[in-house]
Formats: C-alpha cells, sequence, structure tokens
C-alpha cells in the first residue's frame, strides 16, 4: 500500500484547453490523470447524438484529447479516470481502444455505466427546483444520476489504466483512487471529507492556478498564456500538497485556493455529494512554497441515502440577434434601435430581453456605467417553442441595417436548441453502478 | 470618502441552476470583521435588486476569513434557459466588488 500517490487534473470542462494534461503527464510524475469533461447540459446533448447513432454519444473531443495522451500515459504508467463517456462510457471505451490498436498500444479499458436512471423515471417526479412534476418542464430526455466513488472501485480493481464514466460526482473522480490506493474504511467519513475537498480543489483544473482569477490590477497571474494544471499529492491521512509542473504558467496561493474551495458552493458546512456531506468550513490553507498549498482539516459526515439526478428536457429554440453601433450617439442609436424592436415584436415575445453589450448586459442596470460608450452592441433574445419564431428574432435584427438607425453594423443571426435541466431525488439502493472492461 | 468592495476583497460567481454563489474574501485577513459587520444580507439585496428575486443566505467563515453568499432566484432560470448574455452570471463577481464599504 502506497504512503502517498499524485493526482493531476487535465480538463475541468468539456472545452477545456488539450495541452495541460499532455505536460502534467509528460513532466508531472502522476499516479492518475483526471479529465472532468462533463457538464450538466452536456449529457443531455450527448444523449441525444446517441439516439441518432448508438456508438456516440460519448464526448465529442474524446479522439482530440486521446490521440497524443494516449502514448504518454502508458510511457509514464498514469491511470486516466474521465467521465468523458457522457451518455456512452461502452462507446467511448471502444472508440478509445480503437484509437490504441492504431498506435499499436496495449492498454485495458473500464467503462462505469448504472448512471443512466432513464427507465426509472415516470414524469411524475417532484422537482427539486419548484416542486413541480418533472414532465410538466417538456419532453424528458434523458436521467442521468451522479454515481459516486462506488462506482470507480470496483474497475480500479480490475488494474485498467483507463476508467471511463457517465456522470458521476466531480469530487468522487479523485476520491475513488484516494480509497483505492490507501484502502481507506468506506464509513471513516472524516477522510472521506478530506479527500472530497481535494477532489472539489482540483475539478476545474485551472481554476485553482490562476485561471478565472486574474485580473492585471488587483490579482495579476504570470504566464496566463501557458498556465500549468494542479496536481495534488495526497497523504494516506487525507492531507494533500497542491502544486502544478515547473515552469508552466499561473500561479497557486493562498486567494485561488480559497476562491476554488467556494466555488459553485451552495453551503460551505455542507457539501453534500454521493459520497459524504463534508464540511469545508475549517479547511486549513497553508502556503509551504511557491506554488505549494499544503491543505489540511477537512471534515465529513455520513452520506445520503438518495442521489440527485439530472433530468434533461426539450425546453424550445433561442433565437439572438446582434448589431452593432460606435461613434457619436453611438448609445442613442443603440437605444433607438432596441425601441424599434420592442414595438416590432415586442407584442409576439412576451420574454423578449434587449441589452445594449458595453452598456448594460452583464450586471444589474444601476450598476452600469453611466458614462456612454463609444460603440454599443444590441442584442435581442427570446426564447421560442418554435424554431421559425425564433428564427425570426435574429432575422428582425439584421433588416435594422437597412430599416432602424444609421451607422448600424456587424449583424448576427444565431438559433439554439435549448435543453432544460430539473433535478430529483432517487433513492441510492435503485442505482446499480456497473462495469465492463475492454483490451486493446 | 467612499471605497469600493473591490479594494479590499476579491470575489468567485458560481452557479449551481437558477442559484447564484459569491464569495467574498478579503486581501487582508485583518479586514475580515469588517466585511462581516458591513457586507450584510439585506445590503447585498438591495445591491442586486434588479438581479436577485429570491433569499439570500450569508455563511460566515471565520477560519477561512471569507464570506459566501447563496442567492435564490438569481439567474433568469439558470445557466441552460436564461436568455441573458452571461448565462452563468460568472460576472457577477464584479458586481459585488462595485459596492460601497
Amino acid at each position: 500500500m502506497k504512503d502517498k500517490i499524485r493526482i493531476g487534473c487535465g480538463a475541468g470542462f468539456a472545452g477545456d484547453r488539450i495541452e495541460p494534461a499532455l505536460i502534467l503527464t509528460e513532466k508531472g510524475n502522476l499516479d492518475y490523470l483526471v479529465l472532468e469533461c462533463l457538464a450538466e447540459r452536456t449529457i443531455a446533448l450527448a444523449q441525444k447524438r446517441k439516439q441518432h447513432n448508438s456508438s456516440l454519444g460519448y464526448d465529442e473531443l474524446l479522439e482530440k484529447r486521446l490521440i497524443n495522451l494516449l502514448p504518454l500515459l502508458v510511457k509514464h504508467q498514469t491511470r486516466l479516470i474521465t467521465n468523458m463517456g457522457a451518455a456512452n462510457p461502452v462507446g467511448a471505451a471502444m472508440k478509445v481502444v480503437e484509437m490504441a490498436n492504431k498506435q499499436g498500444i496495449s492498454i485495458k479499458v473500464a467503462a462505469v455505466t448504472g448512471d443512466d436512471v432513464f427507465q426509472f423515471i415516470t414524469g411524475t417526479e417532484k422537482s427539486l427546483e419548484d416542486g413541480k412534476p418533472i414532465n410538466a418542464f417538456g419532453k424528458i430526455i434523458s436521467a442521468n444520476a451522479y454515481l459516486g466513488y462506488e462506482a470507480i472501485l470496483p474497475a480500479l480493481n480490475t488494474k485498467a489504466d483507463i476508467i471511463i464514466t457517465g456522470r458521476v460526482a466531480d469530487p468522487s473522480l479523485f476520491l475513488a483512487p484516494m480509497i483505492y490506493e490507501f484502502g481507506w474504511d468506506e464509513t471513516d467519513y472524516s477522510l472521506l471529507g478530506k479527500g472530497t475537498v481535494l477532489g472539489h480543489l482540483l475539478e476545474c483544473a485551472g481554476q485553482i492556478t490562476g485561471g478565472y482569477f486574474a485580473d492585471p490590477i488587483s490579482k495579476p497571474v504570470p504566464n496566463m498564456e501557458i498556465l500549468g494544471h494542479p496536481y495534488v499529492d495526497v497523504d494516506a491521512l487525507g492531507n494533500g500538497k497542491i502544486s502544478k509542473v515547473a515552469g508552466t504558467g499561473g500561479s497557486i496561493t493562498v486567494q485561488t485556493v480559497k476562491e476554488q474551495l467556494l466555488y459553485e458552493v451552495l453551503n460551505p458546512f455542507e457539501y453534500i455529494t454521493p459520497d459524504v456531506k463534508a464540511d469545508f468550513s475549517k479547511v486549513q490553507i497553508e502556503e509551504i512554497g511557491p506554488d505549494e498549498i499544503y491543505i489540511s482539516g477537512g471534515l465529513g459526515f455520513a452520506k445520503p441515502s438518495n442521489l440527485k439526478v439530472s433530468v434533461g428536457y426539450e425546453a424550445g429554440f433561442k433565437g439572438i440577434g446582434e448589431i452593432s453601433y460606435a461613434g457619436a450617439h453611438a448609445l442613442e442609436r443603440g437605444k433607438l434601435a432596441a425601441e424599434i424592436i420592442q414595438k416590432r415584436i415586442g407584442h409576439s415575445f412576451p420574454n423578449l430581453k434587449i441589452d445594449l453589450i458595453g452598456y448594460n448586459s452583464l450586471h444589474p442596470m444601476e450598476l452600469s456605467n453611466k458614462s456612454s460608450p463609444y460603440e454599443v452592441r444590441l442584442r435581442v433574445a427570446a426564447l421560442c417553442a418554435q424554431k421559425i419564431d425564433a428564427q425570426l428574432i435574429g432575422e428582425e435584427v439584421e433588416a435594422l441595417y437597412t430599416n432602424g438607425p444609421a451607422g448600424g453594423g456587424g449583424a448576427r443571426k444565431y438559433v439554439e436548441e435549448v435543453i432544460g435541466i430539473v433535478s430529483i431525488l432517487l433513492d441510492r439502493k435503485k442505482i446499480i453502478p456497473e462495469f465492463q472492461v475492454f483490451t486493446s | 470618502m467612499t471605497r469600493k468592495l473591490a479594494e479590499i476583497a476579491h470575489s468567485r460567481a458560481g452557479d449551481k441552476g437558477n442559484t447564484l454563489i459569491l464569495s467574498l474574501i478579503p486581501y487582508d485577513p485583518l479586514d475580515f470583521d469588517l466585511l462581516v459587520k458591513k457586507i450584510t444580507v439585506e445590503k447585498v439585496k438591495n445591491h442586486f435588486k434588479d438581479q436577485i428575486s429570491g433569499e439570500v443566505i450569508r455563511y460566515v467563515l471565520p477560519e477561512l476569513k471569507a464570506i459566501q453568499f447563496t442567492c435564490l432566484n438569481a439567474l433568469s432560470g439558470g445557466v441552460n434557459t436564461s436568455l441573458a448574455l452571461d448565462t452563468h452570471g460568472k460576472s457577477l463577481s464584479y458586481a459585488l466588488l462595485e459596492m460601497e464599504l
């Protein structure tokens, strides 16, 4: 049994950069690499792709991320744990085996399933958001439970080099190898809490090394263009040292760690995952060297009896149109354009959202800069049941070229299919994780 | 002379569905007590009256020297169906820091 393991996080969201994971694997001396690539909505979209082609439905960047990573993982004997399976972990595992065969690489890949609970859903379950039955939101297209470390442990036991999951709570991707390597007692919730703290700190990758943090005036971060992703050295007591590969950009400080510790945490005294209810409030964050932060003091309590399930539903179509104005009276002309649009189509679109980018599109109105900007961009958006109605938004904005204020330029129009997400709870006894192993 | 929160603290915004989560962390830990005293739930609610239509919960974290605000019904439905430009509300940390002390 090891007394210390090193886990790196090479991706913190579906669209993350590819290079940092390669650097981590090549130079980071990792035992494990985690790639977290699955947002709530991503899995619902993936489910739709799988409906069209049953061999698809895994992360669309799977091949792009792994093509150069595979040989490095083998060379450095680093095991990969990723949720890039999305709606089809088995399909993803088969694809990875196919890629390995092409490169003459011999590996074992495990696919973890069981998160897809669509078959258990009746539609009458009440949403956690507002108590309405979930079938009142729209046609339900997916239902995926957040699995915990328990789903990953059996796959680790097979000695698989690569473990591909669908929906798993992000910190569980990190907690599983800790429990596996240290043989932690699964009822020692204090240990599970500590491991969850470390997983939560790493799960957004660059967000702890200076990404989503840097401000050149108040929080300068060096060499952002080569931002490195983090790794943690975890010991058998669940304490960890977070650092990054020497020579990469960014910085890890008490400040970056504090921001990430609290990121997306609804209640810092009780952070609920499938594995544990973790208490983040007494975490100790200590700088022990440049870009080296020692983490201890996490706590934990018994895991919940229900698992959260993300339910995806068809929510219609979003229509968006944009056009810009600059120079003298830019703001006034932008406001005139907004008024024209409101009068032309506002009666048909009760939820029409009209903003001026550069003036009031991001923050509540009363905080907006009262001085006149040199340029503004009108943005009009509406959510519609029918695609044809959503298209009208962009068409009307584009028509402002010849039917609106002077000097309108750069009009663009978009229509997006919208997948909504609501959550329900499901008795965890109903959910049975499984795994399959494939070898190249 | 009025000071903006941005001069003494930093913040990160996160989202869970229609809930906005804002951390508030003083650069100097000695300013923590001042933040606890001054940046109340009422002040945050008032500052964001056009943004947040639900309850605001404040968690005071003396060991971390940080405050967390969990704001319900704050993101026009949330990332998936919101019509806002910034559907996640990621830029709203800097809206909090615009608050005057």
